[in-house]
């Protein structure tokens, strides 16, 4: 994979008030990966994921984005990026049709909603309202509207919080597919074994620093080769394999 | 990726549609903005129907066939009940629900007729009336045959200037209207801009290219244009089945539309207003409330404020609707233009700006 930074942030810091929600940090996202934010909730995984989504202002730093600076060019990264936000609703009232038309102008674009709900496999659900989906449905039809403009990077803020492991990992699946069709994928989650599995880079965010930065791989191998052992034994399969394995990999609907 | 160049207008006009979609569909909206306002007008248009009418109780013993009742039953504010007992009759007179009771008797000899009539402390107005109509009955037939009519004292000339009737509804349905277009610019706006806040909808607008502008001017014209279907669905039925008066017909409606578009942008003012000072949905109404309540009892929605104590009428005389009120009724009654009702366009004017001075400095959009 070419190397080739699409996101770079250095030197970030956001102050609320006298509280320093994110201290100095800077990391490079590179194109075409999935690139994992990961730290406990408060840490300042969200704040700086809104800052390079041009949502909130910066106390000082720089962000360029797809080599646009997202103080001088904000208008040009919205083109460019998709957005899904923590907890975020939709318009009171309307469909999923009606709401793909809806973002479809918002980014003045030509999608028809069946071409939207078909890569995420909601075309059933065109003419239900997004409050009657289920958790799982809701994730991946928020990240439909990601999809709309065509976007070169995606930002998925806690997509798969709350879901059950099938959902998971079909919204797993998802998320892959997204990146080998080329769009950058930058995701927060505090799920590490999701971040294992899914991410091909991750950093650490803790007390709004970043404390590490690599590949999960890597970051397991130095953790090994200094010493470090498991308590317990490591057995072939965990848990979650034999709940999979027992209630079946087909995904339910809530 | 598209290379089209970005259009603010079709974003204002994907927000417009989809706030208009979401609009018609939410209960409470058309509740306010379309059925109360007819429910009061259909009241108003049955109760107020007619204008005055004296309910006259007939006593059973009455001759149907004399003279002076035949000439009772062809007044029109007369209205002849015929089917109430004697002690129905003598407490209903009591309660004012009837105004007079009326009993003919045929007499064996001269005068032929006896005509006796039971007021009511209860209903004197009506009584009067009734009493300058059976005297002008009684004089007519009682001069009727006569040789030598009594020398002339003073001659009695009567003309009627042609006039066009002002009934209940032309004064019901502007108020109506003006509360409707009052509560979907209030309600309407304060709610859809607060839950799109609460919920992120906003948020999520904001990571798309549109600009703000665009959001509110969607949301704007989607509330106009429901506004102004509402506006023209009252007005339509209030002609159709309940008479209400059109001067000039479609020029009126034209105008009074213009009316209806003036009156709900300064109420969606106050709706943004709101919306920027509540802090969760459930502080909507009370705040809300407070706005259009007062102008719901003090505007003339329902009363002419001439009717009020003087010391309210500086009050109702502060408020936007009475303007609004005031200029609908002149233009729909009176024939007045625009131009007719700049006095309440100014006051009108007035309130726009001061509303929206007031939401600029209270609108929150996070």
């Amino acid at each position: 994979m070419a190397k080739q930074p699409i996101i770079s942030v250095k030197n970030l810091i956001k102050n609320y008030g006298d509280f320093n929600a994110v201290k100095d940090i800077s990391f490079d996202v590179y194109e075409g990966e999935i690139f994992g934010l990961l730290g406990p909730n408060g840490a300042g995984k969200t704040t700086t994921l809104e800052i390079i989504e041009t949502l909130r202002d910066k106390t000082s730093g720089q962000i360029t984005v797809d080599g646009f600076n997202i103080e001088t060019d904000a208008d040009s990264i919205k083109k460019r990026i998709g957005v899904q936000l923590q907890a975020a609703g939709y318009y009171p009232n309307l469909n999923l049709s009606e709401l793909i038309v809806l973002f479809s102008g918002l980014y003045g674009v030509n999608k028809t909603p069946t071409e939207m709900l078909e890569k995420v496999a909601l075309t059933d659900k065109a003419k239900a309202k997004y409050k009657e989906l289920s958790g799982g449905q809701k994730q991946r039809f928020s990240i439909a509207t990601t999809l709309i403009n065509n976007p070169r990077i995606i930002f998925l803020d806690e997509p798969t919080t709350g879901l059950d492991p099938q959902a998971r990992r079909n919204l797993w699946d998802l998320i892959r597919e997204i990146r080998d069709n080329g769009t950058t994928v930058v995701i927060t989650t505090h799920y590490m074994d999701e971040a294992e599995v899914l991410c091909d880079r991750v950093a650490f965010v803790d007390g709004g620093r970043i404390i590490g930065i690599d590949t999960p791989d890597n970051f397991i191998d130095k953790l090994v080769a200094s010493g470090f052992e498991r308590k317990k034994e490591v057995k072939m399969a965990n848990l979650e394999d034999v709940f999979i394995n027992m209630t079946g990999k087909e995904w339910r609907e809530g | 990726m598209t290379t089209d160049k970005y259009s603010n207008t079709r974003a204002t006009l994907a927000i417009a549609r989809a706030s208009f979609r979401s609009i018609i569909r939410s209960p409470s909206a058309v509740v306010f903005s379309l059925l109360f306002p007819l429910i009061f007008i259909l009241v108003f248009g049955f109760i107020g129907g007619g204008g005055i009418t004296v309910d006259v109780g007939v006593a059973k013993t009455t001759d149907t066939s004399s003279p002076v009742y035949q000439a009772l039953k062809n007044v029109k504010v007369v209205h002849l009940i015929t089917n109430m007992g004697e002690a129905e009759m003598a407490q209903s007179l009591q309660k004012g629900s009837i105004d007079v009771v009326l009993d003919i008797h045929k007499n064996q000899s001269a005068p032929p007729y006896t005509v006796n009539v039971q007021y009511t402390k209860a209903s004197t107005e009506k009584g009067n009336i009734f009493k300058t109509i059976l005297n002008n009955i009684l004089s007519g037939i009682n001069s009727f045959g006569r040789v030598t009519p009594p020398p002339a004292v003073a001659e009695l000339k009567e003309t009627t200037v042609q006039g066009r009737e002002y009934k209940t509804i032309d004064f019901i349905l502007p108020g109506q209207l003006g509360f409707a277009l009052l509560s979907t610019g209030v309600f309407g706006t304060a709610f859809v801009f607060l839950s799109l806040r609460i919920t992120l909808v906003i948020k999520r607008f904001f990571a798309t290219p549109v600009k703000r502008y665009s959001i509110v001017l969607g949301e704007m014209l989607a509330r106009i244009v429901f506004a102004l279907i509402g506006a023209v669905f009252i007005i339509t039925i209030g002609h159709f089945f309940f008479g209400f008066t059109l001067v000039h017909g479609f020029i009126t409606v034209i105008n009074m539309l213009l009316l209806s578009f003036i009156g709900v942008v300064i109420f969606m003012g106050f709706g943004f207003v709101v919306s920027g000072i509540a802090k969760n949905e459930s502080t909507v109404p009370p705040i809300a409330n407070l706005i259009t309540l007062p102008q719901f009892l003090l505007s003339g929605t329902f009363f002419s404020i001439n009717a009020f104590p003087a010391w309210l009428q500086p009050i109702s005389r502060a408020l936007p609707l009475t303007y609004l009120n005031d200029a609908l009724r002149k233009v729909a009654f009176e024939g007045a233009g625009l131009f007719d009702v700049t006095h309440q366009l100014l006051i009108l004017g007035i309130w726009g700006i001061i509303v929206y001075a007031a939401a600029v400095k209270l609108f929150k959009w996070e």
